[in-house]
């Protein structure tokens, strides 16, 4: 079977009933492809095992990129490119770039975050999302799982399992 | 999620033996280090006849001792206001995750009664090798010492006496801030444990209501008190951010002594509710305060090297082309903000007391390094130094300092256990 095909969902009315249902579902052994909520619910990225985001990283990378972009330009233009006295200070006044130097830090770190978060959660511009089911935007939460990825198991034996844990429908879904 | 919290509200601290064994001996070893510091420099005493050449007066190894009392006077005094500073924020913002750690920062104040007759014994001892300002031929027109910028100045030591006399509003401010803080420190402690005898919010709002004027007095006094005790040093030379200056250095200070009061609590298995997620915001005060005060020093030292004035770009001249300060400039950068900038950058560093640990004793160090960096240049130009009586005195203030802290939590409840938001603090989760 294809993967990112063909899921089973678990509609869930309580966000209490949910956290308890993916424990279970996880206890057995179906792997989740993904949760849609109407608002964030604490604790939820603990009972679904996910690691910590890295995006701190990117944004210490992109912050560091700031910082030797920043240096590296007001050295080149103060130092070698048109070199200017300014305040009878030396051409290459290291205080003087650090304004400079922390506002472009900030910046790419700022985008350069932002950005890699739009790619990574795939709210890129040009992704096509799909709806797995309108009601997430409202009332509803949906554990969407693939059924390529639990081959395994069966359908059957999902929805069984999704109904036991709780789930108020047990839903079909399959994308083109 | 229902969780089932079980936790001793009722445990007490005890200052053990072995605890108060260690301390003593740190004092000791204080005690040891300045001796052989004023030692050294009674013996090593070769820089007179070059003071009196520079500055007319010569140099003994007393102004020395005065100018480390007054370091520390003025350091602990922060980092025990501070204390009390930080307690009353939990109320005025309404914080609930604090909840379990308010005991631990209101017990610094313990210290502030001490500081505030150390100050002013000291200030009475040394006030004419500590501050310019105190000698009184500046004020006098016929003298040659005559100065006519101090001159003008004078109005704030001395009024409304005669310039040049005694201090008395000087004094009558350093009196009062002691007073106030002292007073709110009480006030705040009492209110505090009385809650733990009765229930309900009636207390709560109590202490939010007199925390509130708290801050508002302290944000006053910590200002004017920075400019006393510390700018008034370089008579002549003044910074609109000084105020701050020295504010931020003591918060960071309090931040890092307040943590590892609480890590080392926890290590002895007190503070049960305390958990790595409250350590977690601990840890990102102490990394943000110090950008804090980095950005502080920061905006001082930029426009005074820009704008290049002499009467202002003194300050830093006397500092940054000293052969006995300018390496310490460098140290107080490293350690008060590269090394928290860095080392405290990522989240399992604040969620592991180790990490903290070190960095909050580096940090308590380098903001020593900060205000031994704003006392002893004005006081003792080129005859001062690190060295043996400073690590001395600073060890001596210290054990002093944790001393009176831990007798204090001693014997008493650790966590304020009817405060109404311990439920909320219990559940902290970041």
């Amino acid at each position: 079977m294809e993967r990112d095909k063909n899921f089973v969902l678990g509609v869930f009315d309580d966000e209490d009933v949910l956290l308890d249902a993916i424990a279970k579902v996880r206890g057995n052994g179906v792997k989740i492809h993904e949760v849609y909520s109407p608002f964030p619910v604490h604790g939820i990225d603990d009972v679904l095992g996910y690691k910590r985001s890295k995006l701190p990283i990117a944004a210490f990378l992109f912050g560091l990129l700031g910082t030797t972009l920043a240096l590296t330009m007001q050295f080149y233009m103060m130092k070698f490119d048109w070199p200017m006295i300014i305040g009878g200070k030396d051409h290459a006044a290291f205080p003087d770039f650090i304004p400079v130097t922390f506002e472009l830090t900030v910046l790419l770190a700022a985008f350069g975050m932002c950005g890699v978060f739009f790619v990574s959660s795939n709210l890129k511009p040009w992704a096509q999302p799909r709806i797995f089911d309108l009601r997430i935007t409202d009332d509803k939460h949906v554990v969407a799982i693939d059924l390529a990825t639990n081959a395994g198991l069966g359908e059957e034996k999902i929805g069984d399992i999704l109904k036991s844990s709780g789930a108020s429908e047990v839903n079909k879904k399959s994308f083109e | 999620m229902a969780h089932v919290s079980n936790y001793n509200l009722d445990q007490k601290f005890d200052f053990t033996a072995s605890l108060k064994k260690s301390i003593l001996i740190v004092l000791g070893i204080g005690v040891l280090l300045f001796v052989a510091g004023v030692i050294l420099s009674l013996v090593g005493g070769g820089h007179h006849d070059e003071a009196a050449d520079a500055g007319g007066h010569a140099f003994h190894w007393y102004q020395r001792v005065f100018a480390n009392l007054w370091i520390n006077n003025v350091y602990f005094t922060g980092i025990a206001v501070i204390g009390v500073f930080f307690f009353a924020i939990q109320y005025a913002a309404q914080a609930g995750w604090s909840a379990g750690l308010l005991r631990v920062m209101i017990s610094l104040g313990n210290w502030l009664p001490i500081a505030g007759v150390l100050m002013i014994v000291v200030f009475f001892i040394a006030n004419h090798d500590l501050f310019h300002w105190t000698h009184s031929y500046l004020f006098d027109k016929n003298d040659p010492h005559y100065d006519k910028i101090i001159d003008g100045k004078g109005g704030f030591f001395y009024w409304p006496m005669e310039k040049g006399s005694f201090p008395i509003f000087y004094i009558i401010r350093m009196v009062a801030f002691f007073g106030i803080w002292v007073f709110f420190f009480n006030k705040l402690k009492n209110l505090s444990f009385a809650e733990d005898n009765l229930s309900g919010a009636h207390d709560w709002s109590n202490i939010r209501k007199w925390s509130a004027i708290f801050l508002i007095l302290f944000a006053v006094s910590s200002s004017i008190s920075a400019w006393d005790w510390v700018m008034s040093i370089d008579t002549h030379w003044f910074s609109t951010m000084f105020g701050w200056y020295v504010f931020a250095s003591w918060f960071v200070a309090g931040l890092s002594v307040i943590t590892l009061i609480t890590l080392y609590l926890k290590g002895k298995g007190y503070l049960e509710m305390v958990n790595e997620n409250h350590i977690h915001d601990l840890g990102k005060f102490v990394f943000a305060f110090s950008i804090f005060w980095t950005y502080i020093w920061f905006s001082q030292f930029l426009l005074i090297y820009y704008a290049n004035i002499p009467e202002e770009s003194v300050y830093f001249v006397e500092r940054l082309q000293s052969d006995v300060y300018s390496p310490f400039i460098f140290v107080n950068l490293v350690l008060n903000f590269v090394l928290p900038f860095l080392v405290l950058m990522t989240r399992d560093a604040k969620r592991h007391g180790i990490f903290l640990k070190v960095v909050c004793s580096l940090i308590i160090l380098g903001h020593w390094f900060d205000f031994f960096l704003m006392v002893q240049p004005g006081t003792l130009g080129h005859n001062g130094g690190f060295g043996l009586m400073e690590i001395g005195m600073l060890l001596i203030y210290g054990s002093a300092f944790a001393f009176v802290v831990f007798k204090s939590l001693a014997g008493k409840n650790l966590v304020a256990k009817n405060h109404p938001m311990l439920e909320e603090s219990y559940h902290h989760h970041i």
